[in-house]
């Protein structure tokens, strides 16, 4: 594929841009810049550039891809497409893959690391070392137990049946939300997220965002939750009502909640960041070493797949 | 409200021998039931309250509640003070403050905090290992204190299926590890006194080759002569440099200053502790590592804990005294 015309939207792990450098041609987008730069580099390459490379975050609007009309293919470094426009690919006739099954493993053990992390507030008994605190006051202050929590998740897809299944070697009894009941004989369904979250004590988000499931941690959901509740999300920042949660969790309506993705990333609410109910990451769920060459390797391989004419290998359009 | 089964022939309540540290609880529900004579409220030198113990009227106490973490070593000295001792109920799952042999000798019954606290320990050693692996108490530090929007995306941490985990000592709490590590994907081996016929992970005679054959190795054995130290220098090594050790045990089972040593200069990749060999104090270098993750001796330190083992504690003294055997006997 020394003949494709790469875009790299913006930098996003050493190891793929190395590959797209070697084995393509290869056009660092300036991300950066201002809007006029960024315009008339797109105008200045549009001409050359058949594949775009972008992350979960940026994904790919209307804009960029009427600015480039030889695109052929949109490779997602992440396994969400929804800042993808799908509706404007499949006009043109634009492929879309991205990178499921590889980061399952690492984004389900992050879900049920920061429903263990804010459960028995291991960041904040860290902190409390750090501090001197043990040594000044004493014994740390006693927390819940893990182990047979009720576990509620919505989307009982790869990445959900992943968290199922281990916490279930926890004895949590687990619950879950999708459009479609399954045939699954140990996890009980609700057919609304509200039910779900009523009958909880961790809930926890695991599916795509679309325009069905935007906001489907709503203040109803929330409330249903409950002061004893904890909100774990490794979906999208715009799968809950950010500030609904944000004053929920100040005012002690929900228990506690563990974090990895926001409306607005990489900006995370002061509210939060003043809480010590919670427990926040910077959208990590997929970042190991391990996994993010594995993903790399998916969309050197989707995109070497489109240019020998054989099927994709994650095709999302 | 005072258990009839165990009244002694006054009528009053059995008197308690209660060896408690600074804020600790359970003596209000002891104080319910028996008549608790408490060290620490005491304030005087142990021989003297023992001695006073000995001369207790109307009876001297035949049962004694011991906790962990230094409130009182349980010794010949101690035993020979109070030969109306009879049982022994310790409220941890280790008994290192308790010389067994001297019990057995005696004939003194010894009961420790059986299973407990076990899903909540397997639980923190589960926590405290992908914390580590995925640096969430790092990740934490970095987001409160707004470096995401200047320093970009967090270096990325190890992924956590397809590790084999080496657990020494598959007692309770190991098992529960292993039962939940192996849901994530891990490989388990295990050391312990002897090899299990039970299960099918795979058994090593020797603490050294588990860690030659492990990414991770858990502590999750007893304290006792032959464990203590029993993560030294060679099985740090043996270990090696990508290899992550967690310590839910007794901090005296790693060689502590070999382990900082070893962490310092990256000689193993990161570690999860919950004990030290000197609480509260916790080696200084330790303290700005970012690839280690440390708690206050807190694994047991859930509601849940506390409640089934103030039941279970009750539970044993009230079957001592009615004759009956313990819940929880620690055998020697």
């Amino acid at each position: 594929m020394e003949s494709l015309g790469v875009l790299l939207l913006h930098p996003m792990d050493a190891y793929l841009e190395q590959e797209l450098a070697r084995r393509c041609r290869l056009l660092r987008f300036c991300w950066d810049a201002p809007p006029d730069r960024r315009d008339a580099f797109l105008r200045a390459h549009a001409g050359s550039v058949r594949a775009v490379v972008t992350g979960g975050v940026a994904g790919a609007g209307a804009a960029l891809i009427d600015a480039l009309p030889r695109l052929e293919i949109v490779a997602c470094f992440s396994v969400g497409f929804d800042r993808v426009d799908l509706a404007r690919c499949r006009e043109r006739g634009v492929r879309v893959t991205n990178t499921p099954g590889v980061l399952t493993d690492d984004v389900a053990d992050l879900a049920v690391g920061l429903a263990i992390a804010v459960l028995r507030r291991i960041p904040q008994a860290d902190g409390y070392v750090r501090a001197g605190q043990w040594k000044a006051k004493g014994d740390f202050t006693l927390t819940t137990r893990f182990s047979g929590k009720r576990v509620g998740i919505i989307g009982l897809g790869r990445i959900g049946l992943a968290i199922a299944r281990r916490v279930e070697a926890f004895g949590c009894p687990v619950s879950y939300y999708q459009r479609t009941k399954r045939d699954y004989p140990n996890y009980t369904f609700f057919p609304t997220v509200v039910e779900l979250a009523a009958t909880s004590d961790v809930l926890v988000v695991a599916c795509s965002l679309n325009e069905q499931s935007r906001r489907i941690v709503s203040r109803e959901v929330i409330d249903a939750l409950g002061p004893g509740g904890v909100l774990v999300n490794i979906g999208r920042g715009g799968h809950v009502d950010e500030p609904e949660l944000v004053a929920a969790l100040a005012e002690g309506r929900l228990g506690g909640a563990g974090l990895d993705v926001f409306e607005d990333e990489p900006e995370v609410p002061e509210a939060l960041v003043a809480l010590d109910n919670v427990v926040l990451a910077p959208h990590m769920g997929s970042g190991t070493r391990e996994t993010r060459r594995a993903m790399a390797d998916v969309v050197l391989g989707n995109l070497e797949a489109h240019v020998s004419g054989k099927p994709l290998l994650t095709p999302v359009v | 409200m005072a258990s009839s089964a165990a009244a002694t022939a006054s009528g009053e309540p059995p008197a308690i021998l209660f060896f408690r540290r600074p804020g600790a609880p359970f003596n209000a529900a002891l104080r319910q039931r028996f008549r608790v004579l408490d060290f620490l409220a005491s304030g005087e030198p142990l021989p003297v309250f023992l001695a006073a113990a000995a001369a207790a009227a109307p009876d001297p106490p035949r049962a004694a509640v011991v906790m962990g973490g230094g409130a009182a070593r349980v010794d010949a000295a101690f035993l020979d003070a109070l030969p109306s001792l009879r049982c022994l109920v310790s409220t941890a799952a280790g008994v290192d403050h308790i010389d067994l042999a001297e019990c057995a000798r005696r004939g003194v019954v010894v009961a420790n905090s059986g299973t407990v606290y076990s899903a909540d320990v397997a639980d923190h050693a589960v926590g405290l290992l992908i914390d580590v692996l995925r640096c969430v108490s790092a990740a934490e530090r970095f987001v409160r204190r707004g470096l995401w929007p200047l320093q970009g995306d967090f270096p990325l941490g190890s992924k956590l299926a397809g590790r084999r985990v080496g657990i020494i000592g598959l007692g309770n709490i190991g098992s529960l590890i292993a039962k939940r590590l192996e849901a994530f994907g891990c490989i388990i081996h295990y050391n312990s006194r002897r090899q299990k016929g039970s299960v099918s992970y795979k058994y090593f005679p020797n603490v050294h080759d588990l860690a030659s054959e492990s990414d991770v190795l858990v502590v999750a054995c007893a304290l006792n002569k032959e464990t203590q130290h029993i993560v030294n220098k060679d099985v740090l090594e043996a270990l090696g440099k990508e290899g992550i050790i967690i310590n839910i045990s007794r901090g005296a089972n790693i060689d502590e200053g070999e382990l900082v040593r070893a962490l310092n200069e990256g000689r193993i990749a990161g570690a999860g502790l919950d004990v030290f060999e000197n609480e509260p104090a916790v080696p200084a270098e330790l303290l700005s590592m970012n690839n280690v993750v440390l708690t206050p001796h807190s694994a047991v330190f859930t509601l849940e804990s506390r409640s089934d083992l103030c039941d279970q504690m009750i539970g044993n003294l009230e079957a001592f005294l009615s004759g009956k055997p313990l819940l929880t006997p620690v055998l020697p």
